[in-house]
């Protein structure tokens, strides 16, 4: 999937006070039993699936994600000790480590990633199946850390990553509520206010239009909506 | 029992795999396998190049760098002190043990004497490094062998050292407590009565491992027996620590050439007599007992005194006396710019990490910043008995020795 | 460690079998060196080998730019059995960085040899297969010289990420 970046358009509901007028009177058709056949489907299909079957598709992806079985360095022992009986990160679902790019959800970078390590680690983002998040651990994979040289590259280099986790490393607690961020991103609520605090309004990454023709797709979710879903 | 598992693996060679079967003319070809270095049980980033015939491993290349990080080269940007982070996170299993090879090799260096109190304090937070460590290796082994039952308990007792630790130095690893010229605060108190809690349930705790693994005919079966190599082979290849005691050489470093006070304590080297896989657990899991004697040992006869050099030259004056001394002030001010110079010169310090030699090489050259810094990491040289272990033994004993081999992959590559 | 005269002892007992192969004898903070001539690097490992010092402790590169010769190689022996230490060191040029390999007589010597070459671009002759060890197979430049840069990169924040060349790029 290409992306691109690129500064958003037009605002996404053009002309909202209208467009939830009308929306409100085809309600109360529906209700009253008015709606026919085709315009009922519509009307489900716009309702239903589109928003409620997204929300229920991200609640329950939020709730479940599968991490994979991939540790670095240093941060791979603090991830470890996640599922661990201190602070069994299965209490929100997110225990089910899999060895598997292809059965994992979620990727979690612990660790620094050297040169010789960065194609591989890109190849095992790329087999994992979309939807699928990434979060990287610690201050090596962020920015680098303390070893700023010849070997080390960050993590946005050659992967987009949706958590930073800032430490070295960062304690399992660090790591838990990076995933409870992950967890709210996805379910829709995405944290606001840091890109107006970086001045980085309309920085978001837009799926490129061969993707999903016709919809300017953001990855930033709106409510009710998840990337691929 | 124990010769019937041997004599079945030899069985099993000679039929399936021996060069003229009988009647069926069947041919074996070898196999080119890749292992690595994104796999569960490589501990790390490991990648293995296996030759398999049949099920068979008949040769095995380790391939490394995949987490290369350039620490020796960083450390030679950084003043002496700005280096005890960065070399702390080389194996990252045992940053208490990198950090004293580097400052006590700093020291010889310097010619400072460590006041008693500190070393003592150095031998405890490094008694409970290893435990720490081992711990790790018992959990992580134990998955690899199925036995994930094994982990929750291992990391269980982990929390309680990282709580440990967290409480003397404020951080869970990499806590760059050691200092040259002793460490850098003292302990809190009520911790030494903590750590006595601690090794009092160690203690406790490893009989439960042992009631959960030592009678476990499937953990036996893959443990005895299997990825044996001899001690001549072992020297041959530069191994120490565990995997060369196990094999029957009390080579330990803290009883051979004592270090940081080792002399004072009462302890006992644990030895295998076989050096396979199971005689490895036993030693590891012996060391975490001989780590309680010392850290009890040492907590007992923990000396009054000061815990950091006198030495203003090297040490950073106590924070009360730069609100009252110019002096202090000025040494403050010129270690935390500049740091302190070291004289030129080379020196090798090694010590006992819990995968065995650990040496730090510093040569100075006179200014602030040293000149090189190498770390001989036992996992690096460690890692080239894979092949004469594994080879002509099944595949998933490759796996089980590999875990009792205890590679730390950021030693491995620094 | 040998004391000072134990030092000079074990330099005197080479030269005797070695006429031009002991350089240097160093004693210094308790620590023993001998710096070597390159082409007898072998035979006073062996020598010292012999002698009870049979345990490779450490091998690795030194870079002592500005000095000339710049590159060198250390040999960290142990005897195990009365627990001594002594560090055998030979100083090449960088244009011709040729030592013996000892993977022969210590085949532990393996791996490091293989990260001298890929850190300092010293050739170990004999060895069975000097490929780079850390670094990537096609990386150019040998890092832990002293005059390569150590290198690294600015590191993307949300302001500067469309300045530099990050993942979309």
């Amino acid at each position: 999937m290409e992306i691109t970046r690129a500064k958003l358009g037009a605002p996404a509901v053009e002309g909202g006070g209208e467009e939830f007028r009308i929306q409100g009177q085809r309600a109360r058709d529906m209700l009253r039993g008015d709606l026919t056949d085709a315009e009922l489907e519509a009307y489900v299909e716009e309702r239903v699936l589109t928003t409620t079957l997204d929300k229920v598709t991200a609640w329950a992806q939020g709730n479940s994600m599968f991490p994979a079985t991939f540790g670095l360095a240093c941060c791979a022992i603090e991830m470890m000790s996640l599922p661990g009986a201190r602070l069994d990160i299965g209490r929100f679902g997110f225990e089910a480590f899999r060895a598997s790019p292809r059965q994992a959800d979620m990727l979690i970078l612990s660790g620094r990633v050297s040169i010789k390590m960065a194609p591989i680690v890109r190849r095992i983002y790329d087999q994992m199946l979309e939807p699928r998040w990434a979060i990287s651990m610690g201050a090596c994979c962020s920015s680098m850390g303390v070893f700023n040289n010849y070997a080390i590259v960050p993590a946005d280099k050659f992967m987009p990553i949706d958590v930073h986790v800032p430490g070295c490393p960062p304690r399992p607690e660090a790591l838990a509520h990076a995933i409870l961020k992950l967890r709210s991103k996805v379910q829709g609520h995405p944290p606001r206010g840091w890109r107006e605090r970086y001045e980085a309004v309309g920085t978001e990454e837009v799926v490129g239009a061969a993707d999903r023709p016709g919809v300017n797709a953001i990855n930033v979710f709106q409510s009710g909506e998840t990337q691929g879903a | 029992m124990s010769t019937g598992i041997s004599d079945y693996r030899r069985r099993e060679e000679s039929t399936s795999y021996s060069a003229e079967p009988a009647g069926m003319g069947l041919e074996q070809e070898m196999m080119t396998v890749n292992m690595g270095p994104h796999h569960p049980s490589t501990h790390g980033v490991l990648r293995l190049i296996l030759t398999l015939e049949g099920e068979i491993v008949r040769d095995i290349k380790p391939i490394i760098g995949y987490v290369h990080t350039g620490i020796e080269k960083t450390a030679e940007q950084k003043a002496y002190w700005k280096v005890i982070p960065v070399v702390e996170r080389m194996d990252y299993l045992s940053y208490y043990f990198n950090a004293y090879a580097f400052c006590g090799a700093v020291e010889k260096l310097l010619e400072v004497d460590v006041p008693k109190r500190a070393q003592y304090l150095r031998v405890i937070h490094m008694e409970l490094n290893r435990i720490m460590s081992h711990l790790v290796w018992l959990g992580t082994s134990c998955i690899d062998l199925g036995a994930i039952g094994m982990w929750w308990y291992a990391f269980r007792e982990r929390e309680q050292v990282l709580d440990l630790f967290e409480m003397s130095s404020g951080q869970r690893m990499h806590t760059r407590y050691f200092q040259v010229g002793g460490v850098i605060e003292d302990i809190p108190s009520g911790w030494a009565r903590r750590v006595k809690q601690f090794t009092k349930t160690m203690r406790e705790r490893s009989q439960q491992y042992s009631a959960l693994l030592d009678k476990n005919e499937i953990f036996l079966q893959r443990m005895r027996h299997t990825g044996v190599v001899d001690e001549r082979t072992l020297i041959d290849l530069g191994v120490t620590g565990p995997l060369l005691r196990a094999a029957g050489n009390p080579w330990d470093l803290r009883k051979a050439d004592p270090y940081c006070s080792y002399e004072d304590f009462r302890f006992r080297i644990p030895v295998g007599t076989t050096g396979d896989n199971y005689d490895r657990y036993r030693v590891r899991h012996a060391e975490i007992l001989e780590s309680c004697e010392i850290i009890d040992q040492a907590i007992d006869g923990l000396p009054e005194g000061p815990h950091i050099t006198e030495d203003r030259k090297v040490a950073l004056p106590p924070r009360h006396e730069l609100a009252t001394s110019m002096e202090a002030l000025i040494h403050h001010f010129k270690l935390v710019t500049e740091g302190f110079r070291v004289p030129p010169g080379e020196v090798y310090n090694a010590i006992e990490s819990p995968r065995g030699e650990l040496g730090c090489f510093v040569r100075s050259d006179g200014s602030s910043k040293p000149a090189r810094v190498h770390m001989r990491d036992p996992s690096f040289v460690n890692l080239q008995a894979t092949a004469p272990a594994t080879r002509d033994t099944y595949i998933a004993d490759l796996v089980a020795t590999l875990a009792m081999l205890d590679p730390v992959l950021g030693g491995v590559d620094r | 460690m040998p004391d000072a005269t134990g030092l000079e002892l074990i330099a005197q007992g080479l030269r005797d079998r070695h006429p031009d192969a002991v350089l240097d004898t160093l004693h210094f903070r308790g620590e023993a060196t001998i710096s070597v001539a390159s082409a007898h690097v072998r035979d006073v490992l062996l020598a010292l080998r012999e002698q009870g010092y049979s345990f490779l402790a450490s091998l690795h590169g030194v870079d002592y730019y500005p000095d000339e010769p710049r590159l060198s190689v250390h040999w960290q022996l142990l005897d195990m059995s009365a627990v001594d230490r002594i560090c055998v060191k030979v100083r090449l040029p960088l244009d011709d960085a040729h030592v013996d390999s000892v993977v022969d007589i210590w085949p532990g010597a393996n791996h490091p040899e293989r990260e001298v070459y890929d850190m300092f671009g010293i050739v170990f002759d004999g060895h069975p297969d000097l490929r780079r060890i850390l670094m990537p197979e096609d990386y150019e430049g040998h890092p832990q010289r002293r005059d390569f840069p150590v290198g690294g990169e600015p590191v993307i924040f949300t302001y500067n990420e469309d300045k530099i060349p990050g993942w979309t790029q």
